[in-house]
C-alpha cells in the first residue's frame, strides 16, 4: 500500500468541483439535456420531484460507484448490457422500497421509477465518468449530477405546483396552501396551464434563459 | 376498427413526445435536421413494433402473477413482477443488438442510413416506457399489442420530425442569445404539446 501516502485528500479541490459543477457549469438537465423525460413529467407535484430525485441520486450514487468498482472486469463490448443490468436492479430496489413506505408517491410516478433505468444522466455517467475513474471520484460525481438534477427539477417543480394548483406538497409536512384558497374566494385564479405538461418545457426553457444569461460561456453559437 | 381507435389513440392522444416526454434526449439531441431525425424516428418505429409483442408474451407467459400456470399447478401463484425491469431492459437491448445485425446483414442501405442511432434506441426512453405501458394497460391479445407498439413508435416519428423542420428553419432567426439552440428547442416542443393537447378531447 505505498500508493497511500500520495493519495489526495477525500474532499481535494478537483474532487469538490466533482460535485459544484454539475449544479451550473455542466448541470445535467439544462446544460447536457439528459435526462428530460423524467426531469418534465414528474414535476407536477413538489413530493414527486423530491422523491424522483432522491431515486435517481441514490441509483446514480451506487451505480456510479458499482461500475467503477468493476470497470477493469468488464469487457467493452458487453458493457452497456453489464451497466444496464447492475442500473435495472439497483431500480427494482428503489421501486419496491417505495411501494412500501410512500405507496401514494410511488403510484403517482407510476412507469416513470422504472424509466430511471434508461434515464440518460445515469447511462450517460456510467459511460462518460465511471468507466474510467476511481470509485470515490465516481461517488462525488454521482452525487453533483444527483444534485444538479434534483435542483432543476425541485424548481421546476416548485413553480408548477405554486401556479398551476396553488399549493405546495413537501414530504412530511402535507399540502400546505398558499394560493389555493385564494383563487376559491377572490379575483385570483390559478393557472390551469402550469398543470398540463407542456408548461414544465416552458419552464425549464426559462430556467434555461435565466441560467445561460447569468453564466455567459454557456451560451450557445 | 378497435385496431384503428387503439392506433390513433396510442399515436397522437397519448402520443409518447408531448404527453409523457419519453425519449426526450434522443429527441433533443438528433432533431437538428430533418434527413437524420426521420432515420432515428423509423429505428424507433421498428424497435417498438418488435420488442412491445416480445415483452407483451414474456410478461402474460413469465412475468405476471399466475401466468406461469402453463408450466403446471405448483407454479401457478408465482408472481414474478418484480422482475420485470430487469427482464424488460434485457430484451430490448439484445433484440436492439440482433436487428442490429439482421439489418446490417441483409439491408446495408437502411443500416448505412440508421447508422450509430440503432444502438443507443436500447437506451431511448420511449422504447422502455412503452413496454411498461403496455404492462400497464393489459392487452387482450399480441395484435393489439403490436398496433399499441406501432401507434406509439408513430407518434415519436411524426413528433421528431415536425421539430426538426421547425428547428431547420429557426436557425435563420433572430432569438435571444441565452435561448439559442437547446432552449428554444424547449419552447418548441412546449407549444407543439400544447396544440397536441387538443387531441385529447378525442373520443375514441
Amino acid at each position: 500500500m505505498s500508493e497511500v501516502a500520495e493519495r489526495e485528500p477525500l474532499f481535494s479541490k478537483k474532487n469538490k468541483k466533482l460535485i459544484t459543477d454539475p449544479l451550473n457549469d455542466t448541470n445535467p438537465v439544462t446544460i447536457q439535456v439528459l435526462g428530460i423525460c423524467s426531469a418534465l413529467a414528474v414535476t407536477v407535484q413538489m413530493d414527486n420531484a423530491i422523491v424522483m430525485s432522491i431515486a435517481v441520486l441514490f441509483v446514480l450514487v451506487l451505480g456510479n460507484v458499482i461500475v467503477s468498482l468493476m470497470r477493469n472486469i468488464i469487457p467493452g463490448k458487453i458493457r452497456i448490457i453489464v451497466q444496464l443490468v447492475v442500473v435495472a436492479a439497483l431500480v427494482i430496489i428503489v421501486s419496491e422500497v417505495l411501494k412500501a413506505y410512500v405507496y401514494d408517491v410511488s403510484k403517482s410516478l407510476s412507469v416513470f421509477v422504472g424509466l430511471i433505468i434508461t434515464n440518460c444522466i445515469i447511462m450517460g455517467r456510467l459511460e462518460a465518468f465511471a468507466l474510467s475513474n476511481k470509485p470515490w471520484a465516481a461517488a462525488l460525481d454521482g452525487v453533483g449530477n444527483g444534485l444538479g438534477y434534483a435542483l432543476v427539477l425541485v424548481v421546476v417543480a416548485f413553480f408548477k405546483e405554486l401556479l398551476g394548483s396553488g399549493t405546495l406538497t413537501i414530504p412530511g409536512l402535507g399540502k400546505i396552501d398558499v394560493l389555493a384558497s385564494l383563487a376559491e374566494s377572490s379575483w385570483y385564479d390559478n393557472n390551469g396551464l402550469m398543470v398540463l405538461p407542456p408548461s414544465s418545457l416552458v419552464l425549464v426553457a426559462i430556467y434555461i434563459w435565466v441560467q445561460k444569461s447569468r453564466n455567459k460561456k454557456l451560451i450557445e453559437q | 376498427m378497435d385496431l384503428l381507435k387503439l392506433f390513433i389513440r396510442s399515436a397522437f392522444v397519448d402520443n409518447m413526445i408531448f404527453t409523457f416526454f419519453f425519449g426526450m434526449c434522443s429527441y433533443l439531441a438528433v432533431s437538428k435536421t430533418v434527413k437524420t431525425a426521420v432515420g432515428l424516428g423509423a429505428a424507433v418505429i421498428f424497435v417498438l413494433v418488435v420488442t412491445i409483442p416480445v415483452n407483451y408474451l414474456l410478461e402474460n407467459y413469465v412475468l405476471k402473477e399466475g401466468a406461469l400456470a402453463w408450466l403446471g399447478p405448483e407454479y401457478a401463484d408465482m408472481d414474478l413482477s418484480f422482475l420485470s425491469f430487469v427482464m424488460f431492459i434485457a430484451v430490448i437491448a439484445s433484440i436492439v443488438q440482433l436487428v442490429e445485425m439482421l439489418v446490417e446483414k441483409f439491408s446495408p442501405a437502411l443500416y448505412g442510413a440508421l447508422g450509430i442511432f440503432l444502438p443507443l434506441i436500447a437506451v431511448n426512453c420511449a422504447i422502455l416506457g412503452g413496454a411498461l405501458f403496455m404492462q400497464q394497460k393489459n392487452f387482450g391479445n399480441v395484435g393489439e399489442a403490436t398496433v399499441y407498439g406501432f401507434g406509439a413508435g408513430f407518434g415519436w416519428f411524426v413528433a421528431i420530425v415536425l421539430i426538426a423542420a421547425i428547428r431547420e428553419k429557426i436557425r435563420y432567426s433572430n432569438i435571444p442569445a441565452p435561448l439559442r439552440g437547446v432552449g428554444m428547442a424547449f419552447i418548441l416542443t412546449g407549444l407543439m404539446g400544447l396544440a397536441f393537447q387538443g387531441f385529447l378531447g378525442f373520443n375514441v
